[in-house]
């Protein structure tokens, strides 16, 4: 062998001795370094989660009453992947299939895509979940439909039935309560996103909307897993780890059934009421709630719709009218998302008001038909003189130009257009003492904010607006070129940011821009009525295990005390009951066995509805009772319902009636839904066959 | 005559004592090879063809055979003079040459993988006349470069040139089918036996650079197929074709990875039962040994490897025969690039070609190829020794 030989072999040798450390390396890496990382990946791949699903937990109100609970349905299915083969992509099975469950092909056709398929705007009642899971069509078919689709599996090629545990929503003593107690649905991509950390699995149903949604992470439960372990054919080759499901526990809520329907029927009456009147009564909302603990005890929205239409299947329609203008969007929970001017109930505050800027309130006002603030002329309500008369009966009576005096001086006295550099505020000092614009932290979804306007919101309005109204003959459409708004634009344009003398007057009768929800102005009619404290308002009292234990309770936070004196609250009292007894709310009450105190509220809305016909005004009724020893509040709003008292308060009336269990004006004895005057602390005992009391 | 009588004493003594210059280290080895690999290929197919109704042993036994007819082939290989060998040579190339020229031809060729690599043989047999067309490669190469024209210690460059044409017509032949991974293999294997042949510099250098550019130039103008190339970009993407190669290169990495140190034990592996990656007899089989033997199993075998690989490469050196030596150099080259090609591929080193790990994978060409090639490497053995 000649030397280069000898060398080149050797370079061979050191080549390949390289090249098999190159794949101890790279083995090493694999099976060590990153193992852990494939034992995942591999993991993944061979092994298939069966999940079966826990029993839900059951939703009941304070005595025990199940307000949701679980019921067995018949399920019919279609899996998507199998009628996606069919050459006709499933339409002939689909026909089939609507004519059987005797529904509309247009719903079958529409249930069975998914969300993401559709175009915005047209996905009503499409399919939130995956692609893989068998989509249901009806969870409530009966057995011989059901049975008719096993036998006829030709016919039916990619449909299937079977048992499925379904939420239901019992309606025991009428309740509806749709919007507080929400629905359950698949869980969709969205969710699996949002739920970092959650550990959601595909099949689950999950809480979607009202305390279904709150207490979502309790009512679930665990569901069980068995882990298959396929291969590539998922043919089943191994028996993995299994775990039973872990039923969802209980929620015990602070609303008691009875209650509960009778509110929702009052408020249907009102609305029904204010049509009768010639108001469109387009909406509404009514809340009771225990002012000494912030509890809520009713809560009904108007209009609703069906809990169980979900569970059912929602026809395209029914899904598309939930969010209908026409229909006055029954998705909505007008109790914790409609805002409106509080109109005269507001004047409690300006009480406060005037008592910390020095009033005397037991002297006497003088209550013009209109005053002049600055150059405009600001009318009392129906342009009545009631001439002089005491602070007290001016609530009783709700006089506005008493207040627009008051509140016109005020402003003047805070140095008018030209504020001065610590202006006395009063008006909005009394206001901001009823943490308006702070949520009540309730624990249901999507609550709004209340809006104050003083002079902070002003200063902000003015920040996201500036540039439209000085701007506004490039930035306003043609329609808004008339005289009036020109004019209206430059005077915001100049002085937009600041609090003008109509603003001041307005905010002090609760119009202009001050908007509250139904659930706000409760909380303020409870701190009225209490002594001063603002209650966080909770409608969830406790999380129970199926076996009794107590897992939590919710307690609703103190969440601040009013500025007003004891003095002054003491005279807001006896105003408040005034009203009832002599005031706007004496017909509404007239002849009512127990001491109400309230305050009626007549709010006037600006602007047009979808008819063309002018909104009519929003009439409110906030109340607090018993007067000497109080301990509930209920508020009633009608969004266009008239009169704040005949359409309000009378519905009011009739909540009082049950709660205090009062027929044609005398008090029937064990009527009464609390018979101790105070709801129960007790939790319940939690069966799903617990039937209301029985009023005698 | 004296020739004949020469070959009868050659028979003669190896008759006498078969086991006479048998390397017991490589032999061990290999053997041990081979056990592993039956029980490797019969965990990569007991379970499936269980589950699927099929005769579970199926592969088990055909691979029995296999080796058997290998060792047979391995032990004829050894025992007969490899002087004698090079007699022959010119007609193992011949039938190589015709072997590979017939694959091409639509009816006779048959197509597995993409590549037009198979002869289909009456009663299912397959033959890949590419697996013995390297054992004819090099035995031809290295008779062309050991017999020196001249008195020279160093091969010229008409040698090597004539060398390369012996390597280059059935290097053309697979690039036609396409076979890329055998055709890395083989250049590998020329370049070596150029090298060590002491052939002037410039030619290993020349033949580098023009490996590299031929790599380029058959990229770029498609004489490399789609399908190569599609391989070659999930090589350095693995996303790009997520349901074809590289769906097998992620599971291959993914059993191969989820072993761990000790692995889930023989027959237990649920990716390999699972057989989510695809040809784990065959070309992915150390996927097997990953995910069943962990690290230390399939370590194991790469120093198993290793073994046969350092006893090849002392026994280049002991032997005086330049023949001998460069037929040892090319098995040796043959070995490590093809079992570099195979296990690179399953661990992502390298790009996905379709060839069978020596000694393990199931397959006949290939195993009988592998065993003849260690025949050699004995022959050489035995008689340096004797």
């Amino acid at each position: 062998m000649n030397q280069r030989s000898r060398l080149n072999l050797l370079v061979v040798q050191i080549l390949i001795i390289s090249l098999l450390v190159a794949l101890f390396g790279r083995l090493f890496y694999l099976q060590i370094a990153a193992g852990p990382k494939y034992r995942d990946a591999a993991l993944s791949i061979q092994s298939r989660d069966v999940v079966s699903p826990a029993t839900r937990g059951l939703i009941v109100d304070s005595s025990g009453t199940p307000l949701a609970l679980n019921k067995v349905g018949l399920a019919i299915t279609i899996d998507r992947i199998a009628i996606d083969k069919q050459p006709d992509k499933g339409v002939a099975v689909m026909h089939r299939l609507s004519k059987l469950l005797k529904l509309r092909y247009r719903d079958i056709y529409q249930n069975t895509r998914l969300c993401g398929e559709l175009a915005k705007g047209q996905r009503a009642g499409c399919w939130t979940g995956s692609r893989y899971q068998p989509i249901p069509i009806t969870k409530e078919a009966d057995p011989d439909t059901a049975l008719q689709i096993v036998e006829r599996s030709d016919q039916f090629p990619g449909v299937d039935a079977a048992p499925i545990a379904i939420r239901n929503y019992p309606g025991l003593a009428g309740v509806n309560a749709a919007h507080v107690l929400g629905y359950v649905g698949p869980l969709t991509d969205i969710d699996l996103a949002k739920g970092q950390g959650k550990a959601y699995f595909r099949s689950e149903a999950i809480g979607k909307s009202g305390l279904e949604i709150t207490y979502d992470a309790y009512l679930r439960g665990v569901p069980g897993i068995r882990t298959l372990i396929v291969d590539r054919k998922e043919a089943i080759t191994a028996q993995g780890k299994s775990t039973a499901p872990i039923p969802g526990n209980h929620l015990v809520t602070s609303l008691d059934a009875r209650l509960q329907g009778a509110v929702e029927v009052a408020l249907a009456d009102a609305i029904k009421r204010g049509r009768a009147n010639g108001n469109t009564s387009d909406s509404g909302a009514a809340i009771v709630m225990d002012i000494r603990t912030g509890r809520i005890l009713a809560i009904a929205s108007y209009p609703t719709y069906d809990p169980n239409a979900f569970e059912k299947g929602l026809t395209v329609e029914q899904a598309s009218d939930l969010f209908s203008e026409k229909k006055s969007v029954p998705a909505l929970s007008r109790a914790l998302q409609g805002l409106f001017a509080p109109a005269s109930t507001f004047k409690s505050v300006s009480v406060i008001a005037a008592a910390a800027a020095g009033y005397n309130l037991n002297a006497t006002y003088n209550c013009p038909a209109e005053v002049q603030v600055g150059d405009r002329a600001f009318q009392n309500f129906e342009s009545k003189s009631q001439g002089t008369m005491s602070m007290k009966k001016a609530i009783a009576v709700s006089c506005d130009t008493i207040w627009y005096r008051i509140a016109f001086d005020e402003w003047l006295r805070d140095g008018g257009l030209r504020p001065k550099n610590k202006p006395s505020d009063y008006f909005f000092k009394a206001a901001q003492s009823f943490n308006i614009t702070q949520r009540v932290g309730i624990d249901l979804p999507s609550e709004s904010s209340s809006r104050l306007a003083d002079r902070a919101y002003k200063r902000s309005w003015y920040q996201q607006n500036k540039d439209f109204y000085c701007n506004y003959k490039d930035r306003a459409t043609k329609a808004q070129q008339t005289p009036f708004l020109v004019l209206l634009a430059k005077e915001n344009c100049l002085d937009g940011d600041k609090i003008r003398a109509g603003d001041a007057v307005n905010f002090a009768i609760g119009q202009g821009e001050t908007v509250v929800t139904p659930l706000k102005l409760l909380q303020m009619y409870a701190a009225i009525g209490n002594g001063g404290t603002i209650w966080q308002m909770l409608v969830g009292k406790a999380i129970v295990k199926t076996d009794g234990t107590v897992v939590k309770t919710m307690t609703p936070q103190k969440l601040g005390t009013l500025s007003a004196t004891p003095a002054t609250l003491n005279f807001l009292h006896e105003a408040l009951r005034e009203v009832v007894v002599s005031g706007t709310g004496a017909g509404a009450f007239a002849g009512f066995p127990i001491p109400v105190s309230g305050k009626t509220g007549t709010a006037e809305v600006f602007g047009r509805n979808a008819n063309g016909s002018l909104k009519d005004n929003t009439s409110w009724f906030a109340s607090y009772a018993p007067s000497n020893k109080p301990r509930f509040a209920v508020v009633m709003m009608v969004s266009q319902g008239g009169f704040g008292a005949s359409t309000s308060g009378v519905g009011v009336r009739k909540i009082y009636e049950t709660l205090f269990g009062v027929k044609a004006n005398t008090i029937v004895p064990g009527a009464a839904i609390y018979p101790e005057g105070k709801p129960p602390t007790k939790l319940p005992k939690i069966s799903p066959a617990t039937k209301p009391k029985e009023s005698p | 005559m004296s020739q004949i009588h020469a070959r009868q004493r050659l028979y003669r003594r190896s008759r006498s004592s078969i086991f006479h210059g048998f390397d017991p280290i490589l032999s061990a080895a290999v053997a041990l090879l081979l056990v592993i690999g039956t029980l490797l290929v019969y965990a990569a197919t007991r379970d499936w063809y269980a589950r699927n109704g099929l005769d579970p042993q199926y592969y088990l036994k055909r691979h029995v055979i296999n080796i058997a007819i290998g060792c047979l082939l391995a032990y004829g290989t050894t025992v007969i003079d490899y002087r004698l060998l090079r007699a022959y040579t010119p007609i193992f190339w011949g039938l190589g040459v015709l072997g590979l020229a017939a694959v091409l031809i639509p009816g006779l060729g048959s197509t597995v993988n993409g590549a037009r690599a198979w002869i289909a043989l009456p009663g299912g047999f397959q033959i890949q006349p590419a697996e013995l067309a390297k054992i004819a490669i090099i035995i031809g190469m290295s008779m062309l470069l050991s017999e020196r024209s001249h008195d020279s210690d160093e091969p010229s460059s008409r040698d090597v040139f004539q060398a390369l044409v012996i390597a280059g017509l059935p290097v053309l032949l697979i690039i036609l089918q396409p076979d890329m991974g055998t055709v890395f293999i083989i250049s590998a294997s020329v370049v070596t036996i150029i090298a060590v042949s002491g052939a002037p510099s410039r030619w290993v250098a020349g033949l580098l650079i023009v490996a590299v550019l031929g790599a380029v130039v058959a990229t770029k103008t498609g004489v490399i197929s789609e399908y190569q190339i599609k391989r070659l970009q999930t090589f350095v993407d693995p996303t790009a074709d997520a349901q074809g190669a590289g769906y097998q290169l992620r599971q291959a990495r993914i059993a191969v990875g989820s072993g761990g140190l000790f692995g889930t034990g023989l027959f237990n592996g649920p990716q390999t039962n699972g057989r989510f990656v695809p040809e784990q007899q065959t070309d992915f089989i150390f996927t097997v040994a990953g995910e069943e033997l962990g690290f230390l199993g399939s370590g194991f075998i790469l120093l198993l490897y290793l073994i046969i690989l350092m006893r090849g490469f002392s026994i280049a050196r002991r032997t005086s025969d330049p023949f001998g030596r460069l037929v040892t150099t090319g098995v040796i080259a043959w070995f490590a690039f093809q079992l570099f090609e195979n296990i690179g591929m399953t661990l992502g080193l390298m790009p996905m070609t379709g060839v069978p790990l020596p000694f393990l994978s199931y397959g006949g060409s290939s195993m009988f190829a592998t065993l003849i090639g260690f025949g050699l490497l004995q022959n050489v053995h035995a008689r340096s020794k004797g």
